[in-house]
């Protein structure tokens, strides 16, 4: 008997990754389910916020670490003289 | 039956205050929780206008001045208060509940204040007592931290002083009401205001203060300071555009330095600059619905904001003051509750549809788009994937899943639970429903949250982002370090240039002091020489030489004299 909790088991954990695959692209293709009433040009392209908001946290994601190359400091940066 | 109040609703909080210390187990607990509902109640029983007026010197101060703004705010910090208590129940700390009721009452003071002058003593009295907040956690951290904070809201406190006392000179009106920033009085006003903001570049003091406060300390000062400043902001500047892009600024300010940093409890401090980012665009774009949308946003955001740190609290607390995602891991086996409440606040805060973030914080992109600011606009869709990233996502999954960090806290008390509950009932109530916050709100409400379209674009930015936080893990990897912040300029900067001046006076200072010395030294030694006791003038003169100078002033005489 595996105690392992069930989150904790790989292939759950594979399973998991799929639903959210197929979650994803259901997402995508709601768009087809209604007219989108867009306010700018861009906002009103396919799939907009999808890519837009995994393009800028990639983003974000990558200009903290940039950031963190000059910015960071060990814990008793202050506590030191 | 009372049906209007004549009385600061403040003065109830006040008055529990100072009641708790006298007070122990059953008693304090009534007290402690019936303060703030009375005070509640009170909220709701000041009427449109003026209430009371003292007079001061030769103004007319109006403490008590009610509208749907003032009472908005007022009724979300006392809701703050009592929920915050009833988390706090079984604080070791005597100090911590008097400071935050006394700080809960000079936010509900500020709310109601119809003149600069009883608005400043209320922001200052918040100051006093969030510092006294911090210092209950009775560390060294806690004590240095809480040092450098009050520093920061003092000067903060001077320079809103400064642009009140110009501006009665300029008007010789007290009332505080809309302001335009077209001189110096104003600018120092809103600067005053920007400091407890946390704007630029006054933000550090906030992510430097909070996590260094006890479990629940940190709860009472998420709530207070930062959103009374949005209350100031939305009655005196609203449409003031300087504040879109500083607004902006601490978006994103929020969100890079939330994913670099590694202690829990300061993630979310930098989401608290983050999300009342958010709050101080919608104040500079300034139309009806972004002005709701600031308030409506303030309001929900003291909730979600409230339950995440309560959850951070709680694991704080039965871990026994693990604080950094390094150490943490895994507890969503053994805090499952916990666990749930973190999701139902890291979701809101994300404005996940069906969450009161979703219902608030989508006006003011919507009044973005409205007013076609398409920068502002995509400056927010941006920010709202990156909120999912830094707190929605990061906060849960590095504190309750991310590794078996081994740990095996319980659950908190009952109370802690209770209050808990309370928060992620609102959290997810007033996203399902969002019509009784709509009704308080300072404008009529003319807007539809839930539409096809919205929802379905939202769950894609959020969802997505979701996606790219998965992708990019490898990249998140937390690291055990600080990151540098403006607070390097009078930690660091000035600092060592004070000690080098220091230094370099106590050289020239010593140097001077020798310098004079070695003269000294000299005069003495010559002056000793003439003068000691062997010295050609210091010697006794004998009776013969007195005789023989005698007889040659005879002698002269003589010569002169003679004829």
């Amino acid at each position: 008997m595996d105690d392992k909790h069930w989150l904790e088991r790989p292939e759950n954990i594979t399973k998991l990754w799929r639903g959210g695959w197929v979650l994803l692209a259901l997402l995508v293709l709601a768009e087809f389910t209604y007219h989108p009433h867009a306010y700018f040009v861009i906002d009103g392209w396919f799939a907009f916020n999808a890519l837009f908001g995994f393009l800028s946290c990639v983003a974000m994601v990558l200009g903290a670490k940039l950031l963190g190359v000059y910015l960071k400091r060990g814990e008793d940066y202050y506590d030191r003289d | 039956m009372i049906d209007t109040v004549a009385f600061p609703p403040a003065l109830i909080l006040f008055a529990g205050a100072f009641l708790l210390p006298f007070l122990g187990g059953i008693a304090r607990q009534a007290v402690a929780l019936a303060a703030p509902l009375l005070t509640l109640w009170a909220v709701w029983l000041v009427p449109d206008g003026n209430v009371m007026t003292l007079g001061f010197m030769e103004y007319t101060l109006t403490p008590v001045e009610g509208d749907r703004l003032s009472r908005l705010f007022a009724t979300i910090f006392t809701i703050m208060a009592f929920t915050g208590t009833l988390f706090s129940l079984g604080q070791g700390s005597k100090l911590e509940l008097p400071s935050a009721f006394v700080y809960a009452g000079g936010a509900v003071g500020v709310a109601f204040a119809g003149d600069m002058i009883t608005m400043f003593v209320f922001w200052e009295i918040m100051a006093v007592a969030s510092t006294a907040v911090i210092w209950s956690a009775g560390t060294d951290g806690a004590y240095k931290a809480s040092m450098r904070y009050i520093t920061m809201h003092l000067f903060g406190g001077v320079v809103l002083m400064a642009g009140i006392v110009g501006l009665v000179a300029q008007t010789g009106s007290i009332e505080f009401g809309p302001m335009k920033t077209d001189n110096v009085a104003t600018w120092l006003i809103l600067i005053g205001f920007l400091v407890n903001a946390g704007a630029p570049p006054f933000s550090s003091w906030l992510p430097d203060a909070y996590p260094e406060a006890s479990w629940s300390g940190t709860v009472f000062l998420s709530a207070f300071t930062t959103k009374t400043a949005v209350y100031v902001l939305l009655r005196g500047f609203p449409g003031t555009e300087i504040l879109i892009p500083i607004g902006s600024y601490m978006i994103f300010y929020g969100i890079i330095y939330a994913l670099l940093e590694n202690d829990m409890r300061r993630i979310l401090s930098y989401s608290i600059i983050n999300q009342v980012g958010f709050m101080v665009v919608g104040i500079g774009i300034g139309t009806e619905l972004t002005l709701n949308g600031a308030a409506a946003h303030a309001f929900t955001h003291i909730i979600y904001k409230a339950l995440l740190l309560m959850s951070a609290g709680s694991v704080l607390l039965m871990t026994g003051g693990v604080r950094r995602c390094t150490d943490l891991g895994g507890l969503f086996k053994c805090m499952p509750y916990t666990a749930l409440m973190g999701i139902i606040g890291a979701l809101a805060i994300s404005s996940f549809p069906f969450t009161s973030g979703f219902i608030s914080k989508s006006m003011i992109a919507q009044g973005a788009a409205n007013q076609h600011m398409f920068w502002v606009w995509m400056g927010l869709a941006a920010a709202s994937a990156g909120v999912f990233l830094h707190a929605g996502i990061k906060y849960p999954w590095y504190v309750f899943f991310q590794k078996d960090s081994g740990k095996r806290p319980s659950e908190p008390p009952l109370s802690m639970k209770i209050s808990m509950g309370i928060f992620a009932f609102l959290c997810i109530g007033l996203g399902v429903y969002p019509d009784p916050l709509y009704a308080i709100l300072p404008y009529p409400v003319d807007y539809v949250p839930y539409t096809t379209g919205h929802v379905v674009t939202m769950l894609q930015l959020l969802l997505f982002s979701g996606l790219a936080f998965f992708v990019m893990l490898p990249y998140m990897k937390r690291t055990l370090t600080i990151t540098l912040d403006f607070d390097w300029f009078y930690r660091k900067l000035f600092r060592l240039a004070a000690r080098e001046v220091v230094d370099r006076t106590s050289t020239a200072h010593t140097g001077a002091f020798e310098d004079a010395d070695k003269r000294l030294s000299q005069l003495i030694a010559r002056i000793f020489k003439t003068h000691g006791p062997h010295g050609l003038l210091a010697r006794t003169w004998p009776t013969g030489s007195m005789v023989l100078w005698a007889a040659a002033l005879l002698a002269l005489s003589l010569v002169f004299y003679y004829q």
